[in-house]
């Protein structure tokens, strides 16, 4: 019994201390308050602000489209890579999987710094053209799909290639026709993690994105410092309107799983 | 002469090209404007400067403090949960525990704002307490990267094994010393290199919490700001060495629990 | 020494689960000091349920396990003199094959000098000298068995527990270590208490066999007796191969069954409904007119030192053994000695029957489809889309290679003057007043004795249909 106890009173502790935050952001971006600890009245100001204001407008669509778009371009490189990797030589594979790691356990600053030095500083090509930020976030996230495709392909049964090769199929159709569908489970997990890492980064946009553009991260520390209330309490909606997107994405989620077994 | 016809390894080439070029050209690059000087001739000074400037020494072993701090704070935490959660028998168990997952898919900034707006509120300046709020933000962050391969670890074990332990005449805090506790280290040991390199780079979260003290990430951001590349490289390169040795003493990371690894 | 005391006593053992499952149901068992008794049943039947609350992993619900007199039915494992070896070895993956043995007498604080010498002295007696230092992984399955075994032993258990233990061996393997492990219990002169569901390891193996179904103890005696008198149709059934069939005792020391009358050495009341058992090996087959019953060669198998052949005699099968070949087809008459027909008394008097799957993979029976979808008949099984039933590993079935057995209570079966109305047709050869109703028991055209019960009076020699409902009827599947 007191082994329950101290069990439940972990998971509540916990849970309060990851979701207090915000959900109390969450009810203030419905008042007019300026501060945590104020108590104004319900407004949806700040809704009306995040949706009605272009540069805030902007800052949201761009970074979706920067997201999808390198999410897309990681998930064809990296599960090309994953099959090329797959099916090469020892020698080939383990090339490809090292560097391929390098992204992986790299911090984000020296990645986006790196890529900032060889794209701009050496090769100079200028940040406004948007080909390091877009390099630079597919470098992010093309080998999470690279290791999110590895183990559908080991779990395949190796042999249905050979089976559809022996039934007629040329090598290229039989790849599209069996490989793919086989490990397309994988292909959509990383294309998802694709998405969710371009979405959070931070330092690999500061370091390429052209000085006009921003994404939710760059616009939200750089909003941290300046001084504009209205501005500020808006993210606020900005962040409850993540939170509710996210809640919904998982429970959908959930549901279908569920729904699978 | 044989028709080359498509082989499915030939699939990896351009892969692998894009590897060479934006993975390993910008290390070399990296490793380049580390040993040159602003007029590309060769130098140690970058490394030298680093090494004897009790400054940028400094930042370094503060770096080190708040990666430590936030670490343990972090397993402390999530050990615990992991195994509650791990080792119940609730019926929705994957449910509570995707909700503890949830947070990494928040954008980070915005929820370090939250932090902060609350931390504003208990206590008044955000100044006073610059290393608490740090860990505090920090641990925030990553909580959620401790939990998810530690639950992962504590999930794979076979229950027999543990059973075989008390059958062995093991009581249960023998039983979770000397099997639980060594067959859960790798989600140890992956969820301590998933929070402890983020913790020593990531700078935003000083920053947005009013701590203006540096840790090497903010090296490479001032560097940066002043367009010192060659300073900014070095310090990359040394970042680099860190996470090479630390990646080789904590034996690598299962791929799959990196960063979004709960996702799907 | 007491050669005859009692090391671990259950009592009335029960274990329900929160769903109100009962994996285990009053179970009774006393175990002598230095025994060798195994487990025996399908899976599902509670064996591994009550090896484990031997062991201690599990609490029984109700009842009170006995260890030398003292009770112990809710000590924790670890303060159990037993040990276990698990299905899957259960071997700890972190540690080497030195710390793997190690582990129990390190708990107890016993010397490392002391350690070191027991286990070498157990690698010695599983033959696995000089391993101390390899990995588990490094390792087939054999030698991590011997390991897991060694682990157990080296603590001196006063029992040793082995679930399955050769599970996950192949076949030499298994044969070989049920040798090697007899040969341990002799030298160790511990309790043995041994789960399986493998009936021929359980003979060669066990002083003593419990077998188990559904929870309850269906028989415990030595491999002769369970072989040689099982008790009821079950054990007959699961212990060798065995032709079983319902009958009804005809007279003083003479019993019906498969349309013959046979002599027998049971000596049960006329008129009780019985099942008959009769090893393979026990029919002997003979010209036709000197068998009791006679019967059409339907296959012959040859099996090395003998053939299996099966005889079909209106629509019961019987299957012999025999040093002697025959042919398909060949007309050969049936005769079994008295004292191979095990006669036991019908705690049930359940119908049992065979039905056929035909081409469309409907469920036909005596001319006649049953309105029954075979998907859920046979478990797992899906039609596919070409008209072809699937199991549950997605294969094709063999309509000629499945059986479906059904079985029907003697109360679910109507008995009508429309012939044609019934699922088969047959005259009334046995009729008892119960009280209440009749028991009768039906000849059926197809040569088979139906038990009915009925309400109202039919006189002998009737002619009649046995209308039986579908929904009354319980379907299990034989390979």
């Amino acid at each position: 019994m007191i082994r329950r106890i101290c069990r439940w009173t972990v998971i509540i502790l916990i849970l309060l201390f990851l979701y207090l935050p915000i959900l109390i952001l969450a009810v203030y971006s419905f008042t007019d308050a300026t501060n945590i600890g104020a108590i104004r009245g319900f407004s949806v100001h700040n809704y009306v602000t995040l949706f009605t204001t272009p540069e805030l407008r902007d800052m949201i669509f761009g970074t979706v489209v920067l997201a999808v778009g390198s999410a897309v371009i990681a998930t064809i490189l990296g599960t090309m890579g994953a099959i090329g990797a797959f099916y090469s030589r020892k020698g080939m594979a383990s090339a490809i999987t090292t560097m391929n790691q390098v992204p992986v356990v790299n911090a984000d600053v020296v990645t986006g710094f790196s890529i900032c030095i060889l794209l701009v500083v050496v090769l100079g090509i200028s940040k406004d053209t948007y080909i390091p930020l877009v390099a630079g976030h597919v470098t992010l996230c093309a080998p999470f799909v690279f290791l999110a495709v590895i183990p559908k392909l080991k779990q395949m049964d190796q042999s249905i290639y050979e089976a559809a090769l022996d039934l007629g199929a040329a090598p290229f159709t039989a790849l599209i026709r069996i490989v793919i569908p086989q490990i397309f489970p994988g292909i959509i997990s990383g294309f998802a993690m694709a998405v969710t890492l371009s979405l959070d980064d931070y330092f690999v946009a500061t370091y390429t994105k052209p000085a006009t553009f921003d994404t939710i991260s760059t616009y939200v520390v750089n909003a941290t410092k300046g001084a504009q209330t209205n501005i500020k309490t808006a993210l606020w909606a900005l962040s409850t309107v993540i939170f509710l997107l996210v809640v919904l994405f998982s429970l959908v989620m959930n549901i279908r799983a569920n729904r699978e077994n | 002469m044989h028709r080359r016809t498509f082989s499915r390894k030939y699939l990896g080439i351009p892969y692998a090209a894009f590897l060479l070029l934006f993975v390993a050209a910008p290390l070399i690059v990296l490793i380049y404007y580390a040993f040159t000087n602003g007029q590309g001739e060769f130098t140690v000074q970058n490394m030298t400067g680093f090494f004897s400037d009790p400054n940028t020494l400094g930042t370094l072993c503060y770096s080190f403090g708040v990666a430590l701090v936030t670490t343990a704070v972090c397993l402390l935490l999530a050990y615990p949960l992991a195994y509650i959660l791990a080792t119940s028998r609730l019926k929705g168990k994957s449910v509570i525990v995707l909700i503890f997952i949830m947070p990494m898919w928040i954008n980070f900034s915005l929820r370090i704002t939250a932090l902060k707006e609350i931390l504003t509120w208990i206590e008044g300046n955000l100044a006073y307490h610059p290393f608490l709020n740090t860990v505090l933000g920090m641990s925030y962050d990553f909580l959620p990267f401790m939990i998810l391969p530690i639950y992962t670890a504590i999930s794979k074990l076979d229950g027999a094994l543990l059973e075989a332990a008390r059958d062995l005449g093991a009581g249960e805090a023998q039983a979770f010393l000397r099997v639980t506790l060594p067959l859960s280290l790798p989600g140890i040991m992956s969820g301590v290199s998933m929070v402890f390199l983020p913790a020593m780079t990531n700078y935003v979260v000083l920053d947005m919490l009013y701590n203006s003290t540096y840790i090497m990430g903010s090296l490479i951001g001032s560097y940066f700001a002043a367009y010192n590349w060659n300073g900014g490289s070095m310090i990359a390169l040394i970042l680099l060495g860190i996470i090479c040795l630390f990646t080789l003493l904590t034996g690598g990371t299962d791929d799959e629990n990196r960063r979004g690894g709960a996702l799907l | 020494m007491e050669q005859t005391k009692n090391i671990i006593e259950l009592k009335h053992i029960t274990k329900t689960y929160e769903d109100g499952y009962s994996a285990v149901s009053d179970f009774n068992l006393e175990v002598k000091q230095g025994e060798f008794i195994t487990f025996l049943g399908p899976s599902g039947c509670g064996k591994t349920t009550t090896l484990r609350m031997i062991a201690g992993f599990d609490i029984p619900t109700e009842g009170e396990i006995l260890l030398n007199g003292k009770p112990i039915t809710s000590l924790p494992p670890n303060k159990r003199p037993i040990n276990t070896v698990f299905q899957r070895y259960a071997l700890f993956p972190h540690m080497n094959i030195y710390e793997n043995i190690a582990f129990g007498l390190r708990q107890k604080k016993t010397p490392e000098k002391v350690i070191a010498k027991k286990v070498k002295k157990v690698l010695e007696l599983v033959d696995l000298e000089g391993f101390e230092n390899r990995k588990i992984d490094t390792l087939s399955g054999g030698q991590q068995q011997r390991v897991a075994i060694a682990r157990a032993v080296v603590n001196e258990p006063q029992i040793l527990l082995l679930d399955e233990p050769l599970g996950a061996l192949d076949l030499k393997m298994r044969k070989e270590m049920q040798l090697e492990l007899k040969e341990m219990h002799r030298e160790l002169g511990i309790t043995f208490i041994y789960v399986t569901h493998d009936q021929e390891e359980a003979l060669t193996m066990s002083d003593k066999i419990v077998v188990m179904s559904e929870g309850k103890m269906q028989q415990i005696g030595t491999p002769e007796d369970i072989y040689n008198e099982p008790i009821n149709a079950f054990v007959a059934d699961f212990i060798g191969d065995s032709n079983i069939f319902n009958g009804i005792m005809t007279g003083k020391l003479k019993v019906r069954f498969c349309g013959g009358e046979f002599a027998c050495v049971d000596d049960i009341e006329e008129g009780t409904h019985i099942t008959a058992v009769v090893r393979p090996e026990d029919v002997t087959l003979t010209r036709p007119e000197e068998g009791r019953i006679r019967g059409t060669v339907t296959s012959v198998i040859f099996k090395g030192i003998h053939y299996e052949i099966t005889v079909e005699s209106g629509k019961n099968e019987i299957v012999a053994q025999s040093v002697h070949s025959a042919r398909v087809g060949d007309r050969v008459g049936v005769q079994v000695e008295p004292d191979n027909i095990h006669v036991m008394i019908a705690e049930d008097h359940t119908n049992i029957f065979a039905a056929e799957i035909n081409k469309n993979y409907e469920l036909e029976y005596n001319g006649t489809v049953l309105p029954v979808d075979l998907t859920n008949v046979i478990k797992g099984s899906v039609m596919s889309e070409d008209g072809t039933l699937l199991d549950a590993k997605g294969l094709e079935i063999d309509p000629k290679k499945v059986r479906i057995k059904i079985s029907i209570k003697p109360q679910d079966i109507e008995l009508t003057d429309d012939q044609e109305e019934g699922l088969v047709q047959g005259c009334i050869s046995n009729l008892i007043y119960k009280g209440d109703h009749y028991s009768y028991v039906i000849h059926t055209d197809l040569e088979q004795d139906f038990v009915v019960n009925d309400e109202y009076l039919w006189n002998m020699e009737d002619q009649v249909g046995l209308i039986m409902p579908v929904e009354k009827m319980i379907f299990t599947v034989k390979k």
